[in-house]
């Protein structure tokens, strides 16, 4: 698949000294949804920002579908949209005049057919007259993604999409961010909801700190990371975990009625059998067992807790 | 995308004078009967007992400093609530974000307040016509005065208006530097009435040059000072207002981080 954006040692430092991006690499794949995962300040934003030309980056270079962001700033701007992270619109304009000067302003002209698509595609048809004041808020963040998609960008940044929507929208968002995808739209979103991405994105990154720890596939990701969970409900509560179950590094939950076993999925040996066999050489009984496998959000703590354990070493 | 981005230009033009339209009082309606109460007062009223200036009456004597006076504060006003505000509001990104030159984005804001300011002034300049006798010796040099200055100032309020930080300081500056210096240019009075060395003074108000040069294109050589040198005025004021507002888009300030 062919890289659409490619962003090369990019760093920015602020006038006050915070470094905010540091030597960022990245290539997102045309077509794909790229989830940018990362908590608060960690850079997600600026990158966003300087790709979009909102912000100046302190150094390294951004190609937009071949175009220098920097030194072509038209041509790569052209390809971009931008919903951002606040809900920043004109409250006093309608729906529809808001998306016409959106369109306008990126050097599209008229084209009502369009428009009208993209309205009916957010549910917003029968609000276009209305002032965007007068809308709810998921209502408003609606027409945010009714305006970028206006001037039919060939890539999508989604800043936190769906911060303070309702499960429902959210739902109804996924749903048409899935089917921007199928029409050929190259889609990169932040968001701090990792069922989000687990949802929807086809590969991921991981910002902390202004440097990205990892770019990758999801599901590899999450099969190389993931990890898995077996809990075993006991017949009778446990005070310690007996010593002869030491090699299998158990933790004891639920004040004793719970046995854990965390183990490596790919492991040639997942060491279940005999766990299981010891334990009935011991005579602890278990009512019940369940499995359950770490989510994104489970891999994304643990990246992030992991590098910070390394920079304070 | 190549060449110049008309619909982006468009868009914005098209943007500001939506918004005149949704505030029409406080945009022309407030201006126009303003000025038309210092017609009233100082025209009708107070002009009557005071005998005409080189042979012009009173009342007609102050119309272009009257229209310069409203030409001034609501190029400024405009321009400088139209950059500002998105600001304020945060929809900035798009204007920075969007495939729009430095250039375009001036000439759509620039060109809305100018349109409004000049409308208010020919709205004004009609309605002058209904409380005293005027007359137009120079038309063209008229509309170029009207044009030159408000575009001039929209720019001069572009700038301001990216140089706020808060509503406080985009009011200061048309408060309290342009209106003293449009009142002390010469709107009410012609120089030569000061004494010495207040003429001199006013030659330094750079408004007064503007003033006199409109005032020549109603009333002929009536003014203050040259008609070239206030033509060279208004033009240089345009230019060093460009050049200010690249500078601005060259390095960012108060746009980007």
């Amino acid at each position: 698949m062919t890289s659409i954006l490619s962003v090369n040692q990019v760093s920015k430092t602020y006038g006050s000294g915070q470094r905010a991006l540091d030597h960022v690499d990245l290539e997102i794949r045309r077509g794909e949804i790229f989830a940018l995962l990362g908590p608060n300040g960690a850079g997600k934003t600026t990158l966003i920002s300087i790709i979009c030309g909102i912000v100046t980056p302190s150094s390294g270079t951004i190609l937009v579908d071949g175009h220098d962001a920097i030194r072509s700033p038209r041509e790569a701007r052209s390809k971009i949209g931008l919903v951002p992270q606040e809900i920043s619109v004109d409250m006093f304009s309608t729906v529809e005049s808001t998306l016409r000067f959106s369109r306008g302003l990126f050097g599209k002209g008229p084209n009502d057919a369009h428009l009208e698509q993209v309205l009916k595609d957010l549910s917003l048809w029968d609000k276009r007259k209305a002032q965007i004041r007068e809308l709810s808020g998921g209502m408003k963040r609606r027409v945010l993604i009714a305006k970028a998609l206006s001037h039919e960008p060939d890539i999508l940044f989604l800043d936190e999409p769906t911060a303070g929507v309702d499960v429902s929208l959210r739902r109804d968002m996924w749903k048409m961010i899935g089917g921007l995808r199928e029409r050929g739209t190259t889609i990169i979103l932040t968001t701090h909801y990792i069922e989000e991405a687990e949802e929807m994105a086809d590969r991921v990154g991981v910002i902390n700190k202004g440097q990205l720890l990892l770019v990758e596939d999801k599901a590899e990701l999450m099969k190389k990371l993931g990890k898995r969970e077996l809990d075993l409900s006991l017949a009778d509560p446990l005070e310690a975990i007996p010593p002869g179950l030491d090699e299998w590094h158990l933790s004891l939950e639920d004040e004793g009625h719970r046995l854990r076993y965390t183990f490596d999925a790919q492991a040639e040996r997942t060491g279940i059998p005999s766990l299981l066999r010891k334990l009935a050489e011991l005579g602890i009984g278990f009512k019940d067992l369940d499995t359950s496998k770490s989510s994104l959000e489970d891999i994304f703590v643990d990246l992030v807790e992991r590098k910070d354990e390394e920079t304070v070493a | 995308m190549t060449g110049v981005n008309i619909h982006g230009i468009w868009a914005i033009y098209k943007f500001e004078m939506a918004r005149t339209l949704r505030t029409l009082w406080q945009s022309i309606v407030t201006p126009v009967v303003t000025t038309s109460l210092y017609f009233i007062v100082f025209g009708m009223g107070m002009g009557a007992h005071i005998k005409p200036i080189h042979d012009i009456a009173y009342g007609s004597f102050i119309v272009p400093g009257l229209i310069m006076l409203s030409l001034l504060t609501q190029s400024v006003a405009n321009a400088s609530i139209g950059i500002y505000f998105p600001k304020f509001t945060g929809t900035i990104f798009e204007l920075l974000s969007a495939p729009i030159s430095a250039v375009e984005l001036v000439v759509g804001y620039v060109g809305a307040a100018a349109t409004k300011s000049v409308v208010i002034g020919l709205i004004i300049l009609a309605t002058s016509v209904l409380f005293v006798p005027l007359r137009v010796d120079h038309p063209l040099a008229m509309i170029a005065f009207l044009l030159l200055t408000s575009i001039a100032f929209s720019m001069f309020g572009f700038i301001i208006g990216i140089w706020a930080k808060g509503f406080e300081q985009l009011n200061v500056v048309p408060a309290l530097v342009l209106t003293p210096l449009t009142f002390l240019g010469g709107s009410f009075y012609p120089l030569s009435y000061l004494p010495q060395p207040w003429h001199t003074v006013s030659l330094f108000n750079p408004v007064a040059y503007l003033i006199s040069g409109f005032r020549w294109a109603f009333f002929g050589d009536v003014g203050d000072i040259d008609v070239r040198w206030s033509l060279g005025f208004t033009t240089g004021f345009l230019l060093l207002c460009m050049g200010v507002i690249w500078l601005i888009f060259r390095t960012g300030y108060r746009l980007k981080s």
